[in-house]
């Protein structure tokens, strides 16, 4: 295997660390648990939880030395990600901005045809666009080709801990598309996240499964150490796994005879 | 107790029984300048509460409801009858599941203010009402300005305005001009101010209003027809699709109300959650909001009381609310004590009010008190915006001051 450092990038940024923190529902103390426990180099921030200056400001919370991701949270079209994408670069002046544009207060899933317009006039700005998605290989093909920086598929809907529930179709995406697919939302244990990873996942997103774990600073540490098996699997290459059935006795092909066609 | 007999004495006086047999307007017609739109929702909403008979639910039902993984209507009428009061243990716990998945340990601050307390209107429980002689003010811009700032001062960033409901004292124009002085404030701005048409609505959110709220109060509009006698607000029709009509202006969310106490809260309770769940259901992405008032002594009648809607039966309908729609907003109002107010957030509350003066130009020393009006009723939490942020934080809860953003 290659021994050379694991190292992935992200608009022009080299980051070792394949643990991003969602930060968006819960004590703005678990962000500093998930940056020493898990060494998460990236944390997303809702920029309509910033408020400079001001009383329980998001801003103040997030290490200097961490990426800071602000996300659209509260977008209902492309037109409001992308006047939220322009306020997050002038509160933040970071350039990377996650995409999530949701019209459903229900599910919260993501609304694809607006991500790619949004994807596609950002990119041209010059943001490092992160969208996240429904895991659709169509509506993925359009980001990459629309100027994304990386896929972010949803494993199942936000908050529900479900774990990988698309697990078949992020299969596909990291398959077929030449980005990073980082898996966002769902992750619910250090399992899923390692299978995540196992599967080729570039990175994965978690938050709640963290923020409601009985030890806090113990699950990020779960959580960095199961991120990093499944990526050296990954990267190792994974054995044949034999699924439930034995291997046939009689081969299929025993029939078979090198002099073909006598009798 | 059936919702045809039900009757809140502690809400009655002589003047108002002799008003109320006087020949009154129509209550179900809507009065020339109001917006009929074409929506079915009110008359489901109606239905659906005239045939909910809450004695049918038995402990069984209660239990399906409460390990359902997406709960139905069926469901919540289960969890709001008498059958569920053995079960409040398990609907809290399970509220508490659900609030913490949903919001995390979020929980929003905010104040409401009073810019006027002229009202048009004869609701016999409120304060306000037109015939209660109590001081009359309006506050001019200069004074909105001086409360508002006095407010921002406290840290908070979201700001509830209100009127009492006068369309000739407080005209839209009027509640435009202080959304567009509260935006300079505040980041987030909602309304609780008289019914309106869709336009006015889109004039209110160009002016940086988002939020809607209107109190349905009650949903038999029989009883309603009893105790709102006159003004615009007797239309029950009009006020019912004031939530839809907000929508259809662009407004972001929307808050839904009854006023525990005033009929058969479990019925009133029902139809607002079954308001709430089929105007999200046509308009998906509306954020929606409970508000959970009980009824509430007043000035020049202390003895207003929620009668059969005691703790219990309030968290009852808390949770239902929480279990049945377990994404929306839910406000506790300081009609209630910092004991149950405390309790409720720690369970499926996820914003409360601080700092809360229910009269007019109560928050800055600037206002002259003659320039100031008497309350709409009197709160049981006089906390201010420092004792509220740090009751949440010992409760292990995380204190947010703004999670919007207009765009």
């Amino acid at each position: 295997m290659n021994q050379m450092k694991d190292t992935w990038k992200l608009g022009g940024h080299e980051f070792t660390s394949r643990f991003i923190l969602g930060s968006g529902k819960y004590s703005l103390e678990l962000i500093r648990a998930c940056v020493e426990n898990a060494g998460a180099q990236i944390v997303t921030m809702a920029l309509r939880r910033a408020n400079e200056g001001g009383l329980a400001n998001i801003l103040d919370y997030i290490p200097k030395n961490v990426t800071m991701l602000p996300n659209t949270s509260g977008a209902r079209n492309a037109e409001e990600a992308i006047r939220i994408a322009h306020l997050s670069r002038e509160i933040s002046g970071s350039d990377f901005i996650k995409i999530e544009i949701m019209r459903d207060t229900k599910y919260l899933l993501p609304d694809n045809q607006e991500t790619i317009r949004a994807v596609d006039a950002l990119a041209k700005e010059g943001f490092v666009v992160m969208p996240y998605m429904y895991p659709d290989l169509n509506c993925a093909r359009d980001m990459r080709d629309a100027g994304a920086a990386c896929i972010m598929p949803l494993g199942a809907p936000i908050g529900t801990n479900k774990g990988l529930a698309t697990k078949e179709f992020i299969k596909i995406l990291i398959r077929e598309i030449d980005l990073p697919i980082i898996v966002d939302a769902g992750i619910g244990r250090p399992s899923q996240a390692c299978e995540a990873m196992e599967m080729g996942a570039a990175a994965v997103m978690a938050n709640t499964a963290i923020a409601t774990a009985g030890n806090i600073q113990v699950m990020a540490e779960a959580f960095k150490k199961a991120i990093e098996a499944g990526r050296l699997a990954y990267r190792s290459g994974l054995g044949r796994v034999r699924e439930d059935r034995a291997d046939a006795s009689s081969p299929l092909t025993g029939f078979l005879r090198d002099d073909e066609g006598e009798a | 107790m059936s919702g045809k007999n039900h009757i809140n004495e502690s809400i009655l006086s002589e003047t108002i029984l002799e008003d109320q047999k006087e020949n009154r307007i129509d209550h179900m017609k809507y009065l020339p300048g109001m917006e009929q739109i074409k929506s079915d929702v009110m008359d489901q909403v109606v239905d659906a509460m005239n045939r909910y008979d809450y004695t049918k639910y038995t402990a069984a039902d209660v239990r399906r409801a409460l390990a359902a993984e997406d709960r139905t209507p069926e469901d919540f009428a289960a969890l709001l009858s008498p059958a569920a009061l053995p079960y409040l243990e398990e609907m809290a716990q399970a509220a508490k599941i659900e609030t913490r998945k949903h919001f995390g340990n979020s929980v929003c601050m905010f104040t409401p203010l009073y810019i006027a307390n002229y009202c048009e209107n004869y609701c016999i429980y409120c304060g306000f009402n037109c015939h209660n002689k109590i001081h009359r003010a309006q506050l001019n811009t200069e004074e909105i300005e001086e409360e508002m700032a006095a407010i921002a001062k406290s840290g908070l960033q979201e700001i509830l305005i209100l009127t009492g409901e006068s369309r000739n004292r407080s005209t839209v124009q009027y509640i435009g001009e202080a959304c567009k002085i509260a935006r300079k404030y505040f980041r987030v701005i909602g309304i609780e101010v008289y019914p309106m048409n869709s336009d006015e609505y889109a004039y209110l959110h160009e002016c940086g209003a988002d939020y809607v709220t209107v109190f349905q109060e009650t949903y038999n509009s029989d009883k309603y027809e009893t105790l709102h006698l006159a003004g615009h607000k007797r239309i029950f029709p009009y006020r019912i699709n004031a939530q839809e009509r907000a929508l259809m202006g662009g407004m972001r969310g929307v808050g839904f109300a009854a006023l525990l106490g005033l009929d058969d809260f479990r019925k009133d309770a029902f139809a607002t959650g079954m308001h709430a769940y089929l105007l999200q259901r046509k308009y998906p992405r509306a954020e929606i909001a409970f508000s959970c008032p009980r009824l509430r002594p007043i000035i020049n009648n202390d003895r207003i009381n929620p009668m059969d809607v005691h703790e219990r039966q309030l968290l009852q309908v808390v949770c239902a609310y929480r279990l049945f729609m377990p994404f929306s907003s839910i406000t506790v109002s300081t009609r209630e004590c910092p004991r149950v107010r405390d309790n409720l957030v720690n369970i499926a509350v996820t914003k409360i009010s601080a700092g809360s003066k229910t009269g007019v130009g109560s928050h800055s020393d600037e206002i002259a008190d003659g320039d100031k009006g008497d309350e709409q009723f009197i709160i049981s939490d006089d906390r201010d915006v420092e004792e509220v942020y740090h009751a949440l934080q010992n409760l292990g809860l995380q204190p947010v001051m703004s999670d919007y953003i207009y765009v």
